[in-house]
């Protein structure tokens, strides 16, 4: 894992450029890394380039996928549109602190089973939004399960079966260990 | 704020990202050029859109604790500008004596965005789309702006001045949206057209606040629309359906009033023509589940899902 800034990377010229760099540590699924980086510099930029951690992505990076979702002090975020600077000092939660050190986390591999992936890509934001509602609401109805993830598209799908793996898990298992 | 030699500009480090913890450390911040940011929803993905290059200073105001508070004060609500979308959609206050504004804000992106997005962004951001704009003006509200020179408070009407423009300077910074305390027999509502069911902005909207009388009759009537003008605007000529019954003659009459002062634009989200007669249909609905709330009946946040406003078939 490389907590190193890379040199080659830009991270806030999207936003702009020119931002000074500011240094800070970054929590990410528990662990604090040294951040140096532009103050414009975006939340998902800053895990993908500087923490290394790739399982975010960068899909529309117009805050309206969610592909890029993470939790910040266990709400979701889009991280394209959320600076690094502001996750300071709070806790960041991407797909990868979902699995355990082997397994899979019982609603990845309900999403799995269900048939809720297929090209994948929408799947860490999906995972990220679900985990939050869980975490908050661990008996949704179908219709709240559907608002949880509004924020989150998925063009292969068509949702239902998705919608069904975030059912069954909070049905099978206890909402703290999703 | 009360001492402001105490945060004197000169002598302000000016650093380019600073998390301030309280408001007079974002007001110094703001004097030596920085901007604010909460959320960042509005000005992170207009700067990435290429609207305006993201300032080289920054202060983080979604910290300052007293900026994210919702606070009765004697008569009147208080609500922070950092207060998100989020906490506003199930805040009791809101929800129970402001329920037009809930009604917007539960409207707002997605979960993401409501979790992040702010009252006082939405506001100051002065998009003529703005969801909780209209709510804002027909519950009376005022915005607080704060500086090192001083609080002022401006009506909506004030503070707008045009698509994304208000009537701040740079170094004021919103601080609150104070709210007038509510009378009885009193309700609000806010309804949008829209295409989609989330990440969507209004194509046209509206929001009312109605009092009904003893009798159940109208007492008072304010309706604001959104997304038909260059700022949010109030529709005015409404006295004449004073006194009136809360009917199907009286929401017609709504409608056409509200359609006629319209004056929007053309764009990619839809038509001139279009946006001034569904505008009046938003009124309509938005003054008929007002008065219905007036009246007791419980219509849950937000309308647009309570009354099925863009529903798709049940699977």
């Amino acid at each position: 894992m490389n907590s190193e800034p890379m040199d080659d990377q830009t991270p806030s010229e999207s936003t702009g450029g020119g931002q000074p760099d500011v240094s800070y540590p970054l929590a990410v699924n528990g662990v604090r890394y040294p951040v140096s980086a532009p103050s414009g510099a975006l939340l998902l930029d800053v895990i993908r380039d500087h923490v290394g951690l790739t399982g975010t992505k960068q899909g529309c990076d117009d805050c309206e996928c969610g592909a890029c979702m993470v939790l910040v002090d266990g709400r979701p975020v889009n991280s394209c549109s959320y600076l690094a600077a502001q996750a300071q000092g709070r806790a960041v939660t991407t797909v990868e602190g979902l699995a355990g050190a082997v397994d899979l986390s019982p609603l990845q591999q309900l999403l799995l089973d269900a048939g809720g992936v297929q090209c994948g890509f929408c799947t860490p934001g999906m995972l990220m939004s679900a985990r939050a509602l869980l975490d908050s609401n661990p008996e949704p109805s179908d219709e709240e399960v559907r608002i949880g993830l509004s924020g989150n598209l998925c063009r292969c799908t068509g949702y239902d079966t998705i919608v069904a793996a975030v059912l069954q898990a909070a049905e099978h298992i206890d909402a703290t260990e999703v | 704020m009360n001492n402001p030699a105490a945060a004197d500009t000169a002598s302000y480090n000016a650093a380019p990202f600073t998390i301030a913890d309280n408001v007079d450390t974002a007001l110094a911040a703001m004097a030596a050029g920085a901007r604010p940011i909460a959320g960042g929803t509005d000005l992170v993905v207009g700067a990435r859109q290429g609207k305006s290059p993201l300032p080289t200073m920054l202060v983080a105001i979604d910290r300052v604790p007293g900026l994210a508070e919702v606070r009765v004060d004697e008569e009147r609500v208080v609500l922070g500008s950092a207060v998100t979308h989020a906490r506003l959609m199930t805040d009791e206050i809101v929800v129970g004596d402001y329920t037009a504004l809930a009604d917007a804000a539960a409207l707002v992106g997605s979960p993401a965005t409501r979790n992040v997005g702010t009252l006082g962004g939405n506001v100051m951001n002065g998009s003529p789309a703005m969801d909780t704009g209209a709510p804002l003006v027909v519950l009376g509200a005022m915005i607080e702006l704060t500086s090192q020179n001083g609080v002022r408070l401006l009506s909506p009407a004030e503070l707008w001045t045009g698509p994304g423009t208000t009537a701040a300077t740079s170094d004021e910074l919103c601080t609150a949206c104070i709210l007038p305390g509510r009378p009885e027999r009193s309700g609000s509502a806010y309804v949008r057209l829209e295409y989609r069911r989330a990440m969507e902005i209004a194509v046209v909207g509206a929001s009312a606040s109605v009092r009904l009388d003893d009798s159940g009759h109208l007492e008072h009537l304010s309706v604001a629309l959104t997304a038909v003008a260059p700022t949010i605007v109030e529709v005015h000529s409404l006295e004449e359906l004073v006194g009136r019954p809360v009917d199907e003659r009286l929401l017609t009459d709504v409608a056409r009033i509200a359609s006629s002062q319209a004056q929007p634009i053309s764009d990619l989200r839809a038509g001139a023509d279009y946006r001034s007669h569904t505008v009046g249909v938003m009124a309509r609905r938005a003054v008929d589940a007002g008065a219905r709330r007036a009246a007791g009946q419980h219509i849950a946040v937000p309308v647009n899902r309570a009354e099925g406003v863009g529903r798709t078939e049940q699977r």
